[in-house]
Parts: C-alpha cells; structure tokens; sequence
C-alpha cells in the first residue's frame, strides 16, 4: 500500500478578511485610484490616493507616524508615511520625491491612475498619549512628510495640548513643503518658525540652523516647565536629529519623550525582506517611529 | 515519544511506499577539484540514486519552500486597470527523505520568523505544511560547528528521524502519518539492548564533534565590540558576493523585482533571495547607502543571526551547518570569525 500525500490548502482565496494573522493579508493589496497630484516644490508632489471600495476605504484606519507601501503594477513597490490625518481613513495623502525609479515613473503617472495600497504598517507617534502635554513639532528637509500627521491629528485635538510649536528647517524656501497650509497651522493658534539654510531674493524669514531655534525655544521655557510637560516629535535626516535630541536631552526632556521616524530601504514592509533592519531591528515592525531612547540603543541607526 | 526498529534493508521500502509521491533527498552531483564526492537535494525517482550516507549537501532543503526565485503575484492590465492573482506555489506535497538535524532545524528557525511572527508569509507557509519531513543521523563533518548551535539533535520539525546502528534503524516516530508508514515494514519495539546500542552510537557521534563556537554572552560582546577593528580586517578579506547567503540554511531576505511583458497586457512580481553582503542591500532611492562599506555588512549579517534573532527568539540564526565557510571564495568561516570577535582587536 503506497502512503499518497494530499495537498493542503493555506487559506481559501476568495472572503478572505485583511487582517494581520491572516495568511492571505501578505500578498494583498487594496486596489486604490490616484484621484489628484498636487505639485508642491519641482521635485515632490502631494498624491490623494483613495482606496477605491468604499467600505474597505471607511474601515481603513491608521495612526499618525505609520506608512503604507505603495504597489505600481509591474514597476516596483516601496514605503511611504502618510501624510494626512487618521481621520480621513483610506483616503490617503503621500507626499513623494522622484527619486528612485519607482518615485520617477510615479512623477510622470496623472490622475486616475490605479494603484495598490497595502498597510498600515509600524509604530505611529503616541499623539494620545502626548494630551496635555506642549508639542515640539520639529522638522528637517523632507522631515515634514511624516510630520504633518501627527500635525493634523494635533490640529484636529488642540483643545488637549497645550503650547504647539512647528520648527521647520529647510534647505531654501523653493524646498519648503506645504507652504499653502502654513496660514492654517497659524489660526489654529500654533507657533510656526520656518528657517532655511540659503535664502533667496524674497525670503524675509530668517536663515541659519534649526538649532539656533530650537534652542531659543528651550531658553524661553522657565524653570523646570520645559523637561516636565513637553513631548517632541523630530524627522529629518540622521545628522539632524541626532544633534536635535542631543539639544533636548540636554534640557532634561525624558528620551522616552522624544520621537523620531527612520527611513530604510523596504520590500514588503511586513518583517520578512531584512532589508529595513537596524543592526537587527526591524524598521518595518520596532519602527519607523522610536523614542530617543530605542535610537540610542540601535547599532548603526544614527 | 514512541520508537521503533526495523532492518536498515527495508528503508528501499519505506522509500516505495512514499514514492507515489515527489521525493526530494541527497544525490550525487559529481566530483569537487579535489576528488571529493558532492552532493545536494534534488527529485529522487530510484533508489538507488538515494546517497543516504552522504556527507553534506551543497545547498540545504531550505529552497523547496524558500526558493532562490519565485513569482509571488501577476498582474493583468485591461485598459487602464489591473488585476492582480497571487499563487503560493504549493501545487504537490514533497517528502523530503534523509535531511540531517541541523537542516530540520533550520526550517524550524524560519519557521519562527516567516510563519510563527506578525504577517505569516503564505508562500513559505504553503510549501512547508505540504511537507512529510524524514530526518537521518549524520557523522559530523570538519566544518560543523552544529553542536555549539545546539541544531545537532532533533526534537521537533519532522515525520519520521532515522539513526543507523549497525544493519538496523532506530526510528523516533514524530508524526502519526510516520507511525502508519512504520506499520507497513517489519519493525520491532527497541529493547533494552537497543537503548543501549543507540546510546553508544549518539556519545561517540557526540564525541566525534571537531569543530566549536563559543556563544557564551555572544550579544553582549557583540555589541561591546561592534566598533573592534577585527571587522574591517574581514571586510577587507569579504568579496561581498554574497555565496555565504545562497548557502545558508537559514538566510531568508530577499529583493521584489517587478516586470512588465513585451506587449504590456501583463507583469510579474518576482521575489529573489538576497544577501546582505551585497553592496546595494541597504542603499535607498537618491542613492544613499546605509552600509557602504563591505565590513558594514559583513558584521550586519553576523549581527542579524547571532545577535538580533536571539534578542527576538532566544536561539541564533545559524545552525553551524558550515556551508558558508565552506563555499566562501576568501576563505571566511563563522568559527573564526566570531572567535576573532571574542578575542578583541587582534587576530584576524
């Protein structure tokens, strides 16, 4: 008598619910259309993507600090953070720099064109957690993007935070991001320093570095008020935030205060490519947001 | 556990009540420049292609369900929309006949990362519960450091394990699908003389063991001697091509390449496995590289297996199958590696 094995299924393809633990979640992507482009400088556009179902659009929930990865059908896939507010669910805002082959043909796609949307992914900022707290928004460069979530959500809450301030550094004011909303953060009764490394013929704001503002902040708290009730959150490049949290750990903030998001190479974006980690962290799955403290312990990070 | 014996003769019989079905085990393929016969698993039809007493394989079984490439999903493009159809690429069981422990344990250690984690991976999932696993003792080799691994035994992730004492095997019976199997050759329940003989047998297989790593507080020393000047020394000797990762038993990263056909009606999502060791593993749009340089990586990947996966699932990422020492072209293994690690700065 011969032993013939049978074939087991995985899952069943069809109903299949998206969810984490579910097996067929991995391959899955929700079909989304790219409903408008909105340049903003010459090379990053703000996309509205929408997840097409609208009951999957309406069940999509994420919170401010985590990404999705963005599907282009035969040209590649890789991770962006949102940019909008958790509110506005599978409705999504990707602010993206042609950069890669994957960013350049996206550069070159116009309205309508349908996408994959898979996610949310990651840690978020703990913006719930930050209630009743002063909020140090700190930004450099394209630092913004993943910024301007916890923004939104902070905006939409402003009742439960107190002090909030934007410090936005960019490289010139023709590579200021969100320019159109910088009126709107201010009604909201939101401190908003803005400083470039090169000014141009029009630029009035000031020129320098985002520390010298930074540490002009420090120096307005009085006494103990800044370390006891601030949370910050800092996005930028490795060099900036890295000399940023030196400056508000210096003040006595908690590390565990203190919130950066990284960026790293990705291929799935669900703890199995290894391309994202950190000495052995995964980005994908510890990140991309960690407190300052989780930073200073990854090998490599900074 | 249940156990039994039955005579080394009658394993041509537990292969023919198995091979209605694809069988995977060790096959010759061919001589290496020093006369040394080689092996790797491959489809086995006839028995008598089975080399059962083989040393080691070139490659592990790993590639039966973490293939070197797959094509994870396809996409149909009508007018400006698509379709996209995912296949896990599980169309047959396999019986995997003759794997040695420290290669049933690595599929226990992926296990852990791609099936037991957050976002169970279905294309490796797929393939390895279709899998009927019979494990075979092994004489260890110069370059096996399994022992100091602790992958030298098997205590879970097959069917059927197999140990040679003499004319007869003994069977640890895994599986109720391995007991059914048993019941068709003429076994007997092992005896006390038989407890015996197996015991003899696994000391001096446990004896016989030339070849050791010191894990001992390995991810403290780790990360105190993540700046040490030994890594560069090996960087310099590392040709970052990647070999030690094609070889690993345990090496599970890859690349997603997607391709679009000729005609444009059509594109694929191909998965590759990678290698951290390749130079532009960690670089990202813009061109900007997290680890430029060859050290960088080549401690990274030691990092990953000895350090991060312990820190995640109390055991290394290794099985001290010494695959990738052998098949390093600078000559790099583990043991001196990580010994040169120990040590501190000198040594290299």
């Amino acid at each position: 008598m011969t032993h013939k094995l049978t074939t087991k299924s995985i899952s069943s393809k069809k109903g299949y619910t998206a969810k984490e633990q579910d097996i067929a979640f991995f391959e899955y992507s929700h079909k989304a259309e790219i409903t408008n482009i909105y340049p903003l400088t010459a090379n990053e556009k703000l996309y509205q993507v929408q997840i097409i179902d609208p009951d999957d659009r309406a069940a999509f929930s994420f919170k401010p600090g985590q990404f999705v990865m963005l599907e282009l059908p035969g040209i590649g896939e890789a991770p962006f953070s949102i940019s909008s507010s958790p509110t506005r669910h599978g409705a999504l805002e990707l602010c993206i720099r042609a950069a890669g082959n994957m960013t350049n043909f996206l550069d070159r796609t116009s309205r309508g064109t349908k996408v994959g949307i898979s996610g949310p992914f990651g840690t978020s900022f703990p913006v719930e957690d930050m209630e009743g707290d002063d909020i140090l928004l700190l930004a450099g460069g394209l630092g913004i993007v993943p910024l301007r979530a916890p923004i939104m959500s902070v905006l939409e809450n402003r009742s439960r935070y107190g002090r909030v301030d934007i410090i936005y550094g960019a490289k010139t004011p023709s590579d200021l991001l969100f320019k159109y909303q910088y009126e709107m953060w201010k009604q909201f009764d939101i401190n908003l320093d803005i400083i470039v490394d090169k000014g141009d013929s029009e630029w009035t704001g000031p020129v320098g570095m985002i520390t010298e503002i930074i540490k002009r902040r420090v120096a307005e708290a009085s006494g103990d008020d800044f370390k006891h009730r601030t949370s910050a959150i800092v996005c930028g490049p490795p060099v900036m935030f890295n000399f940023v949290c030196e400056i508000l750990n210096h003040t006595g903030l908690p590390m565990e205060k203190m919130f950066v998001s990284l960026e790293r190479r990705m291929h799935c974006g669900r703890g199995k490519c290894c391309r994202c980690n950190i000495g052995s962290t995964y980005t994908c799955l510890k990140g991309p947001v960690f407190d300052y403290w989780s930073v200073l312990n990854l090998q490599e990070a900074i | 556990m249940i156990f039994k014996m039955f005579p080394a003769a009658e394993l041509e019989d537990l292969f023919a009540l198995l091979a209605v079905n694809r069988i995977i085990g060790p096959i010759s393929k061919g001589l290496n420049k020093d006369g040394h016969e080689l092996f790797d698993f491959d489809h086995v039809t006839d028995f008598s292609h089975l080399k059962i007493a083989y040393t080691q394989t070139i490659h592990s079984a790993k590639k039966f369900c973490l293939p070197h490439h797959e094509e994870t999903s396809t996409f149909t493009f009508t007018g400006d929309d698509w379709q996209k159809e995912v296949d896990f690429g599980a169309h047959q069981p396999l019986v995997l006949f003759g794997l040695h422990p420290c290669d049933i344990n690595s599929l226990n250690k992926l296990d852990k990362v791609l099936m037991d984690s957050i976002y169970p991976n279905p294309f490796y999932g797929a393939k390895r519960q279709n899998m009927l696993i019979i494990g075979h003792s092994c004489t260890p080799q110069p370059a096996c450091f399994c022992q100091s691994m602790g992958t030298d035994t098997v205590l879970a992730g097959c069917d059927l394990f197999l140990t040679l004492l003499g004319d007869d095997y003994f069977a640890e019976v895994h599986s109720s699908r391995a007991y059914h199997l048993l019941e068709q050759l003429d076994c007997w329940e092992p005896g006390a003389k038989d407890h015996a003989r197996f015991r003899a047998s696994i000391e001096k297989r446990s004896d016989s063991f030339t070849n050791t790593v010191d894990t001992s507080d390995l991810t403290k020393i780790l990360d105190m001697e993540f700046a040490s000047q030994v890594w560069q020394q090996w960087g310099e000797r590392c040709l970052s091509c990647g070999t030690c990762a094609q070889v690993c038993p345990t090496c599970y990263c890859y690349g997603i390449e997607e391709k679009v056909d000729m005609d444009l009606s059509r594109a694929v999502k191909n998965k590759q496995l990678y290698s951290c060791n390749l130079i532009d593993f960690a670089e990202v749009a813009g061109g900007h590289n997290f680890r430029p340089e060859s050290h960088t990586r080549l401690k990274y990947r030691y990092y990953h297996k000895h350090r991060g996966f312990v820190e995640a699932f109390e055991e290394a990422l290794c099985t001290g199958c010494g695959r990738c020492g052998t098949s390093c072209l600078a000559g790099i293994t583990v043991p001196e590696v990580i010994a040169s690690v120990r040590g501190g700065s000198h040594d290299a």
